[in-house]
């Protein structure tokens, strides 16, 4: 039976309440009637044998490319870059979509006589993967092979020695990527589309950069005039990447792009009920449903997160395409819009999210205040293709706790912008001119960057400006639960319930406002119309 | 006259320590300061000078006396009876002349500088005492007094906290110039403490100095660092950083010209961002000792944990400044030998040195009063009568919105200014 498509339903007297996530739990929600629910399309089917559709994919590649074994000969010299912890979310579960894929590419190699093989894990500014992790993701037999020569690297944006610099765009744009990626006779980018911002030319010109290179792109009037970031022809971000990509072309590297697209079968076994539709649960949904909501709910913070984020999701290959980046990117495009695509009608006065415990930036980790706003405003906003779900001055209402808990390991600098950036400003512009210079060169900063499991110093700039298209967008935040003086201090308004929300969103968008909820995850993009 | 006395009764000194475990100023209650009916005290000698009170401040040496928790350095420095009360600010009961040699009138109205030293005590000045550093006077338990550091602690001076009169040495009387409200004048006593220490702390332009604690005295260091740009040339440093607990604090901090103010927890990870230093041996990205720091740590809280967190977050060959009153505590000093961390004591005041020239801290806070307005940190006016809630006020000053508490000698009735 074919999957069923995405649609939007209407809430009326005999609809069940809705899932809403709250951080590291959940509930149900009445809400009220008249109000939209999006849903995600069901998974798409897995493909039948994986391993052959990535075997065959890089020996009949797509666009202006030879196959991956031509590419390949003895004495060169092969750089096979991947995407890091940030995708997919939730973390799959074994074996993970890039295994597969190196495992592939490395055979190629074998077979070829190449010897000269470095993988590098495409960090840009983000934290350093644990050995867990990269385990996890590359498989043992690729960690035991590769990690103990000391080759398998995680990108290091910081290390002069290692970065090159190709050039400038002419728009100014200084390109700086992985020396030793440059400097491959191929470079192999292995990649996970998880949603359609992911991919293209920002794999190579965002995942292998620097604070320079990435400074062009990554900042508030970029992030603004990016309407969506899911839309690349309308995403100044990608525009830009795509100008450092043709760069990065014309300077003589060689790139085999591998792109995938993996199902949206987000949740195992017997938390399915987190991915059906509520009047679809069946009695052992609802037990489910219950026992964990509850427990979640008396459990303390960290250990819910530690059941969450045990959560690996059953997510299967569902395509994958190999050789020129632009032609490649093109179709994996269509794959993942096929499979999140859901066609909405009109925009709406009031959007509702309910917020997981997971973004890209806490993969075992804590979801921090910025990346509250991050995943509601920067994310969940962003998930449309030609205009917002919500109208200009409407209102989101978020659902989360919001509060002020930040992994030190993981997020040092992100503690210091909560105390020192927020209490001072909440606009992007004025943060990036008073506040991003200092952060991103910080020496304490770089150093737990580079040595330690830290995001980059200016990462939580980055995750703010991430929401600068939706603030400049919306007339009010709200978030439902969140703790009061957090909340405020992100410069949103807190509300107690839905009813408080919609209560303090009148003054805003009227006491009858049209409302839409976003039932994600599943990941979904609502194309509105 | 009605006053606080603090007697010498053991057991009443270890009820109060006891009492204060509940909360600062909670041994007003039960411990050795009671309220009493004496006799007017007898000038000590000729050259005193009656004086009524009007205000009279509770400072944290005070709660500390009141709650048992004194350092027992202090035993051969002060003379019991006594009655408590040293930031004062009074009237001239008859003529007399002030430090400055000034006649004044019956009625004037002066503050008590209460330092009790070598011209009080009607001995030849010290070597201390002749270079105007009164507050370093070595003969603090000699002369024709009873032992005293101050008066306020000293048996036959009295002190602020009575309807008075209390006797000052002309030595320690200045007028208060008209424009000066009494709040600003009774806040005169601690601001020369807090300018004493600021310009003890010797900071330099470049500098960046944290400061630990908003209460009376850290509000007032950060007025002194203002003042003494504004006035005498004292260059402000580049980056005052001030660890504020509460929200009355913060804000005052904030008036009052910190650059950044942050709550206590945060202090040391504002000072790394500040000055850009590393942090010995955690990858974990919490704080802990910085391997650079600030320039200068002024510590106005005076406990174990702040001195403690001073020296983790003070650069080498940095000042520690310890305005706060600190007692018998146990600290890890290596990090003060390694890094060759100079810690100093700012008690008080004498003579101040500046391109201005030569000026007591007295005459100097008086100009800041005025100046800076140091009387809205004057947040209740109680009654002795009600001794107890002003002293527990006064112990819980921050988290109920307020800095400093004063005794008003003779009011109509208890006032609240502010109160959280």
């Amino acid at each position: 039976m074919l999957p069923r498509p995405g649609f939007v339903l209407e809430v009326d007297r005999s609809t069940p309440p809705t899932l809403m996530w709250k951080g590291e739990s959940f509930g149900l929600q009445k809400l009220p009637t008249g109000s939209r629910v999006i849903y995600a399309p069901e998974p798409f089917e897995a493909l039948d044998d994986p391993e052959t559709a990535v075997r065959s994919a890089l020996e009949n590649p797509t666009g202006d490319s030879e196959p991956l074994s031509a590419l390949l000969f003895p004495g060169m010299k092969l750089t096979i870059c991947f995407d890091d912890i940030s995708l997919p979310l939730p973390p799959m579960q074994a074996p993970d979509i890039r295994q597969m894929v190196i495992e592939a590419v490395l055979d190629t190699a074998a077979a070829a006589g190449v010897d000269d093989v470095v993988l590098v894990a495409a960090l840009a500014l983000h934290r350093r993967m644990t050995e867990a992790e990269l385990r996890h993701a590359l498989g043992n037999r690729v960690y035991d092979a590769f990690a103990p020569q000391g080759l398998l690297q995680q990108h290091d944006a910081e290390d002069p020695e290692n970065l090159l610099h190709l050039g400038v765009t002419d728009h100014g744009e200084d390109v700086e990527i992985n020396r030793r990626a440059a400097e491959s006779d191929l470079l192999v980018y292995v990649n996970i589309n998880l949603v359609a911002m992911d991919g293209g030319h920002k794999s190579v010109a965002t995942g292998l950069s620097s604070y320079k290179s990435l400074r062009h792109h990554h900042n508030p009037k970029t992030m603004r005039h990016s309407k969506s970031f899911m839309d690349a022809p309308a995403s100044e971000l990608h525009t830009a990447n795509w100008r450092m990509g043709r760069l990065i072309k014309d300077s003589g590297i060689k790139i085999f792009q591998i792109e995938t697209t993996l199902n949206t079968d987000t949740f195992p076994g017997s938390f399915q009920f987190l991915q059906k539709r509520e009047w679809e649960w069946n009695l052992k949904d609802r037990m489910m449903f219950a026992a964990a909501s509850k427990a979640l709910d008396a459990a303390p913070p960290k250990m819910a997160r530690q059941v969450l984020h045990g959560i690996k999701a059953p997510h299967a290959l569902r395509s994958v395409y190999a050789g020129e980046v632009e032609a490649v990117h093109e179709l994996i495009l269509k794959d993942v819009w096929a499979q999140q695509g859901v066609a909405v009608g009109g925009q709406t006065d009031i959007v509702t999210m309910g917020l997981p415990y997971i973004s890209p930036y806490n993969v075992n980790s804590i979801m921090n205040p910025i990346l509250v706003a991050c995943l509601g405003l920067g994310y969940f906003f962003n998930l449309y293709r030609g205009k917002p779900v919500v109208r200009e001055g409407g209102v989101a209402i978020l659902f989360h706790p919001t509060r002020p808990e930040f992994h030190p390991g993981h997020h040092p600098s992100y503690i210091d912008f909560f105390e020192q950036v927020l209490t001072e400003t909440t606009d992007p512009v004025v943060m990036s001119e008073r506040f991003e210079e200092s952060f991103a060169t910080d020496p304490w900063y770089v150093h737990l960057y580079r040595t330690g499991h830290a995001y980059h110093g200016v990462h939580p700039f980055y995750m703010w400006y991430w929401t600068a298209h939706a603030m400049s967008h919306l007339g009010k935040v709200i978030i439902v639960g969140g703790d009061p003086a957090t909340v405020r201090r992100l410069g949103f308004h807190p509300a107690t319930t839905l009813d408080d929300a919609l209560e303090i969103a009148s003054d805003v968008v009227g006491p009858q406002p049209s409302i839409t909820h976003l039932h994600t995850p599943p990941l979904l993009l609502a194309d509105v119309q | 006259m009605k006053a606080l006395r603090i007697e010498r009764r053991l057991v009443r000194f270890a009820a109060a320590r006891i009492a204060s475990s509940i909360g600062s100023g909670r041994g007003a209650g039960i411990g050795p300061l009671r309220l009493v009916d004496v006799s007017n005290l007898n000038p000590p000698t000729p050259g005193w000078h009656a004086v009524t009170p009007i205000l009279a401040g509770i400072c944290g040496s005070d709660l500390a006396t009141v709650d048992g928790r004194s350092s027992r350095y202090f035993e051969g420095v002060v003379s019991f009876p006594f009655i408590p009360g040293h930031e004062v600010v009074g009237r001239l009961v008859v003529d007399g002349i002030d430090a400055n040699g000034t006649n004044l009138s019956a009625g004037s109205r002066v503050v008590i500088q209460p330092v009790l030293g070598c011209a009080a005590r009607g001995l030849s000045l010290c070597a201390a005492c002749s270079s105007g550093d009164v507050g370093r006077c070595g003969h603090l338990s000699h002369g024709h007094l009873q032992p005293g550091l101050q008066t306020g602690y000293c048996s036959d001076t009295g002190g602020g906290w009575s309807e008075g009169p209390l006797w000052a040495h002309a030595s320690q009387i200045f007028a208060v110039p008209d424009a000066l409200s009494d709040d600003d004048a009774v806040t005169v006593e601690p601001m020369a403490c807090a300018l004493h220490a600021a310009i003890r702390a010797r900071y330099q332009p470049d500098d960046v100095v944290g400061i630990i604690g908003a209460g009376t005295l850290g509000l007032g260091v950060l007025a002194s660092i203002a003042f003494l740009d504004e006035t005498i040339r004292v260059t402000r440093p580049r980056q005052v950083i001030v660890g504020a607990r509460y929200p009355m604090q913060r804000q005052l901090a904030t008036t009052l010209g910190a650059d950044e103010v942050v709550s206590p927890s945060h202090l040391s990870r504002s000072i790394r961002a500040a000055t850009r230093s590393l942090v010995a041996g955690r990858p974990d990205g919490r704080n802990g000792q910085l391997l650079g720091g600030a320039n200068v740590v002024i510590d106005c809280v005076g406990s174990e944990a702040s001195l403690t967190e001073a020296l983790s977050m003070v650069a080498p060959g940095g000042r520690i400044i310890l305005v706060g009153m600190l007692g018998r505590v146990s600290i890890d000093l290596a990090s003060l030998w390694h890094r060759e961390v100079e810690l100093i004591g700012a008690y008080a005041y004498g003579t101040e040195h500046s391109a201005r020239g030569s000026e007591r801290t007295f005459d100097l806070a008086i100009e800041m009063a005025g100046a800076k307005k140091t009387g809205q940190f004057v947040s209740a006016r109680y009654s002795l009568d009600h001794f107890e809630e002003a002293l527990a006020h006064a112990g819980a000053a921050g988290p109920r919105g307020a800095v400093k508490i004063v005794f008003e000698a003779t009011p109509s009735r208890t006032t609240t200014k502010r109160e959280g």
